[in-house]
């Protein structure tokens, strides 16, 4: 599978979109930017919602789009699914037939059986099976874009496009809702693009993302590299923070804790359900990291972890924000030149701190992290 | 002074200011706009015609219409209007003697035997609603005594009053027409097309008579305007626009009778 | 009183069904396109189908009387066709009465289709329904209420048309003669009786179909919520 190869011109009245997309055959891609920023633009033309775009698209080596070849697929002939921010589900019909809606038109057209059995799967999936009699307005909303996504993965889409799905929901609605997106980013075998403005759903859902900011792609690839990097607004302001994918590499009942190891060493946390082997994903945010030049033992902080300052950029006048590179265990000193490997950690500190510490690119420290989360 | 007008023609110019409202039938409304013309030359007077139907005219007027003069064209509503005491006394008298035809724009339609409409080559005809309008009804008549009213009369096309009727002809939204002689005898506007004068044993005689409403006993000029109507120079109009005048002395006869 | 002779309202009846029937046939690709178009077109399209909401009658009963006669613009096609005339016939009744009651019909499928906009034709677009399916399948159930009162509202219009008909009809019975003509015809004949029943009896079947209308309408038209 190729993945997705896409490029776009079109005016808005507050911005122009200039975008070059390339997005991974697997996995979800997370287009993310603060309002306005033209995500939501960008991923119609990718619906080919938006016939003034100029450019190019292709998916897996199908062209939907080629302006040097007159070449524009109506979107009625792609093979995508859309998830609308708010929802349209068909008033007219109830929730069986507006997932039928989508159903009875796919294709390839296979057998009943296999119809049926996919139906079943995408009910039970999304949790739809009490709701089926219903009608949209009778529904919650949680129940509508739950109702909205099984209808897109219906017709058995090869790219499966959602406009921030969660924004029109309250937080609990949302709490809801995760669970069965996180069960669907494990099902999908399709690239998934998720619009969205918050990070928290980054976090939690995306294995890649793209940066847009004033119709303009200012990065894309994998989730958590980007997140550490300092030229990027996501390792500035409040929310920043370090995603970690690791696995459980064992419990201590004693204690009621878990450990999890990762390419940058190894963290204790409380006491986790699943096996030992069983892949997680943990967030570290920024100011939960403060730096020590020495280990030591005199401390309640458990996870101390030796890395080397990368980089340093001021965050304010009171701030600074570290970028730190882990050591990998069983590597001493900072010889190695940077790899793609590296794991690296964000840390919030004082001025203040910095200087005293005389903290520089290059200098060997001990970062210190208070608070693990989990995301997934 | 009535007979004073008579003799004399016009009568002396003496000016009366003031309106008088006619109400004519629509086959004479050319007619009597050339006559109000030659009126107000002599008069100081504005003469407003209105002009539809007879029975329509008629009905307007039992309802309170007010009109000075009603040139009808049949001789029973102004006769009607007499008995309902709607007329000035003695006002009622024969104007004009009208002439039915068969007009199309057509030249080759009617021939002038009207043998086209006897072989019932004629595919759509219109006449004026016998209900309204005395020309209808004689048109009905002419086709009832020809033997051709039950032919004709499923798709015989109605108008409202026989200026409609002459309208639908000029158009060609018909291939013929019942109308009055007067409607293609106007010297303003000449018609081409085909003819046939139907012959005066097929129909009952279109007398046209004319009432001096009560309205208009308080109203000089509505007075002067019925006397013009008897003068040498009204009458040489409506002979010229294809109508007969009764003869003098007839209308003096006519004056004459008691109202029955 | 002579027999009442209830032709006119037959006639008037299957004058209005038929103008009905094709106002909609003809009036909703028409509204459609004005709703959704962005022509420079657009505007003066909808300015001259609502001229027969604001001309007199004599007007369009004029431009009719010339455009189906034998000379006209529609009128000499036909003649050439069928040899026979069009203004004074049923089939001219009902050209005349289609232009009449245009805007009755063309406004509220318009407004309708205006409301429903967008959202919901791109979310069927989505999900492989091509641009026929998405009108059948969205729209119009939507629209149901606009096509119940444009179709309502064209057939009332048509069946009190006066004006063009007394222009155009010729006042043929069993062919032209409708029920308003009947009425003024018998009132000009001073026949009140007759023009008593007629237009009692119009009255109260107008009544009772809008109400009927009404009624239905507010049962079956679904709520567009969003």
């Amino acid at each position: 599978m190729n993945g997705l190869d896409a490029s776009f011109r079109l005016a808005r009245a507050d911005f122009e979109l200039i975008a070059d997309l390339t997005i991974p055959a697997r996995g979800v891609t997370a287009l993310f930017g603060p309002s306005g920023s033209g995500k939501t633009t960008l991923l119609r033309c990718l619906a080919g919602l938006e016939p003034e775009a100029r450019g190019h698209l292709q998916l897996d080596g199908e062209v939907w789009q080629d302006d040097t070849r007159s070449v524009f697929v109506a979107p009625h002939r792609r093979a995508l699914g859309f998830v609308f921010q708010d929802t349209r589900l068909f008033p007219h019909l109830n929730v069986r037939a507006n997932l039928d809606y989508g159903r009875r038109r796919a294709h390839p057209i296979d057998t009943r059986h296999i119809q049926q059995e996919r139906f079943e799967h995408i009910v039970e999936l999304l949790g739809l099976s009490g709701l089926l009699e219903r009608y949209p307005a009778q529904l919650s909303g949680g129940e509508q874009q739950r109702t909205a996504i099984g209808r897109a993965l219906l017709t058995q889409p090869r790219l499966l496009l959602m406009d921030e799905p969660l924004a029109a929901l309250d937080a609990a609605r949302k709490r809801d809702i995760l669970p069965y997106l996180d069960e669907l980013r494990r099902a999908l075998d399709i690239p998934v693009v998720y619009v969205t403005h918050a990070i928290d759903e980054v976090s939690r859902l995306a294995d890649h993302l793209v940066l847009i900011e004033s119709g303009q792609v200012q990065a894309s690839g994998d989730l958590m590299p980007l997140l550490s990097r300092l030229e990027y607004p996501l390792a500035h302001g409040e929310g920043a923070m370090t995603l970690i994918e690791a696995r459980i590499a064992g419990h201590d009942d004693a204690y009621h804790l878990s450990d999890l190891a990762f390419a940058g060493g190894s963290l204790t946390v409380s006491r986790q359900p699943g096996e030992i082997g069983d892949r997680v994903r943990v967030a570290v945010h920024a100011r939960d990291v403060s730096i020590a030049l020495a280990p030591t033992s005199q401390s309640s902080i458990l996870n101390v972890l030796p890395a080397t300052v990368a980089e340093i950029s001021q965050e304010d006048p009171a701030r600074v924000t570290l970028r730190l590179r882990l050591l990998r265990p069983g590597r001493k000193g900072a010889a190695d030149a940077g790899s793609e490997e590296d794991v690296f950690l964000l840390a919030r500190i004082t001025r203040k701190s910095c200087e005293r510490l005389e903290l520089a690119p290059g200098r060997e420290v001990y970062a210190q992290v208070k608070s693990v989360a989990l995301v997934g | 002074m009535l007979a004073a007008g008579i003799a004399l023609g016009a009568p002396a110019a003496a000016a009366h200011d003031g309106e008088v409202n006619v109400a004519v039938a629509a086959n004479f409304l050319s007619t009597s706009r050339a006559l109000a013309r030659r009126f107000m030359a002599d008069h100081q007077a504005r003469v407003l015609i209105s002009s539809g139907s007879t029975g329509k005219l008629y009905a307007q007027i039992r309802h309170g219409a007010p009109y000075d003069l009603f040139l009808a064209a049949d001789v029973r509503r102004p006769r009607k209007l007499e008995q309902a005491g709607l007329i000035v006394r003695d006002s009622r008298f024969t104007y004009a003697v009208g002439r039915l035809v068969l007009w199309s724009r057509d030249p080759r339609q009617v021939d002038t035997d009207g043998r086209n409409l006897k072989h019932g080559r004629i595919a759509r005809l219109a006449i004026a609603n016998p209900k309204t309008a005395p020309y209808g009804a004689a048109a009905r008549t002419a086709l009832q005594r020809l033997g051709l009213w039950s032919r004709y009369r499923q798709d015989l096309v109605r108008g409202e009053n026989v200026g409609q009727t002459f309208q639908f002809a000029v158009t060609g939204n018909v291939d013929a027409a019942f109308v009055a002689l007067s409607q293609i005898s106007d010297p303003h506007h000449p018609q081409g097309g085909s003819r046939w004068i139907v012959p005066e044993r097929l129909y009952p005689r279109i007398e046209q008579q004319a009432v001096l409403l009560k309205n208009a006993a308080a109203n000089p000029a509505a007075a002067d305007f019925a006397n013009f109507l008897h003068s040498a120079a009204a009458r040489a109009i409506i002979e010229r626009y294809g109508y007969g005048v009764p003869a003098l002395r007839d209308r003096q006869a006519q004056r004459r009778q008691p109202t029955p | 009183m002579q027999d009442l002779d209830l032709t006119p309202l037959w006639l008037t009846l299957e004058l209005a069904a038929v103008t009905t029937v094709i106002l909609l046939l003809l009036g909703t690709p028409l509204a459609w396109w004005l709703a959704r178009t962005r022509s420079r077109l657009k505007t003066p399209i909808e300015a001259v189908i609502a001229l027969p909401l604001v001309l007199p009658p004599t007007v369009l009963g004029f431009y009719l009387l010339i455009g189906l006669g034998p000379d006209g613009i529609v009128g000499g096609p036909w003649r050439a066709m069928t040899g026979g005339a069009l203004a004074v016939t049923f089939p001219g009744l009902v050209i005349g009465s289609v232009l009449y009651s245009l805007p009755f019909v063309v406004q509220p499928l318009q407004n309708t289709f205006e409301t429903i906009g967008n959202p919901l034709l791109e979310a069927a677009a989505t999900l492989r329904a091509g641009p026929l399916d998405r009108f059948f399948t969205v729209v119009l159930p939507l629209a149901r209420g606009g096509f119940i009162t444009g179709a309502t509202l064209g057939f009332a219009h048509t069946v009190g048309e006066f004006g063009v008909v007394l222009m155009i009809g010729g006042n043929v019975p069993g062919k032209t003669q409708v029920i308003s003509i009947a009425i003024y015809d018998h009132v000009e004949a001073l026949e009140y009786a007759q023009a008593h029943l007629l237009s009692a009896g119009l009255l109260a079947f107008s009544f009772v179909v809008l109400f009927l209308v009404y009624t239905l309408n507010r049962r079956w038209r679904p709520a567009l919520g969003r």
